[in-house]
């Protein structure tokens, strides 16, 4: 029963911060009304969403938000001196990666991180879901960076999603 | 203009200076980097920090000025991170299936890059 009025209590509590982060203040008749938006909405919605994931351990998702926050800000640099530094070569690289984690959204998770880290970005999925095709920007060594991603993301993700 | 403390003046403009300075470079990126994919490069990762500074001199700026934080500028950055890598994975993925030419010293390790084709 309980269920049946409130099926997503995460999306109905992100719903809430959202509308509160939108309206940029905090009063009661505000909390009350996105209350009621947090309510409606996710009955209105929750039948699409054909990929609910669990997330096991909320707090290494945390702790993973935080590393890849580091991760975005040394990338930043780091590409910003391979633009400036002057005739450097580059060594760009097309690479297969193969997955170990399975599902849509951990695969999703981890596309985008690959995407928004060091000099990588993530070209496209093989057709049987097994491999992601990584273009990097200047790599010497690419068995040696799948290693990396293996170790810091994708089993970070894996303890996080237990897929 | 309201007044506002001299750190919170310092802390908004270095900030926002150094947003600027990252959407720039991501900008030289583009005209300097060889091909297509390592074009891309560039603007998805120098955008994150360059809007990013914007974003927390923004922050600082309007919590400082005015009553209260302000944090409705933290949206911006959720909808950043969350369409920065999927708009370089679409434009990775028609750059792919086009053929572009790429620069030669790029490697291709693919074992059989036909199952990355939608071609049948």
């Amino acid at each position: 029963m309980l269920n049946k009025i409130f099926p997503a209590p995460r999306l109905s509590l992100f719903l809430l911060v959202f509308w509160l982060l939108l309206q940029n203040s905090i009063s009661s008749g505000l909390v009350v009304l996105g209350a009621v938006l947090a309510l409606l909405i996710p009955l209105y919605t929750h039948r699409g969403r054909d990929f609910a994931t669990k997330i096991h351990r909320p707090l290494k998702a945390v702790e993973y938000f935080l590393v890849l926050l580091v991760d975005i800000i040394l990338s930043n640099f780091n590409i910003a001196a391979i633009i400036l530094l002057p005739r450097r070569r580059i060594q760009p690289a097309l690479f297969e990666y193969p997955l170990e984690i399975t599902g849509e959204v951990p695969i999703t998770v981890l596309a985008s991180t690959i995407s928004l880290t060091p000099g990588t970005i993530t070209a496209e999925i093989r057709r049987d879901g097994r491999a992601l095709l990584i273009h990097a920007l200047n790599v010497a060594d690419h068995e040696a960076m799948i290693q990396q991603i293996k170790t810091r993301y994708e089993m970070r993700l894996k303890e996080i999603f237990k897929c | 203009m309201e007044t506002l403390p001299a750190w919170a003046e310092w802390l908004a403009s270095a900030l926002i200076l150094i947003g600027a300075i990252f959407g720039l470079i991501g900008s030289v990126g583009l005209v300097r980097l060889p091909d297509f994919m390592a074009r891309l490069h560039a603007p998805t990762k120098n955008t994150t920090l360059g809007v990013g500074g914007v974003i927390l001199g923004s922050i600082v700026y309007f919590s400082a000025s005015q009553q209260g934080l302000s944090l409705h500028e933290l949206l911006i950055a959720i909808f950043l991170f969350l369409t920065a890598p999927i708009s370089a994975h679409l434009l990775a993925k028609a750059g792919l299936h086009l053929e572009l030419k790429r620069v030669s010293r790029t490697r291709d390790y693919r074992d059989r890059p036909e199952q990355y084709s939608d071609r049948d």
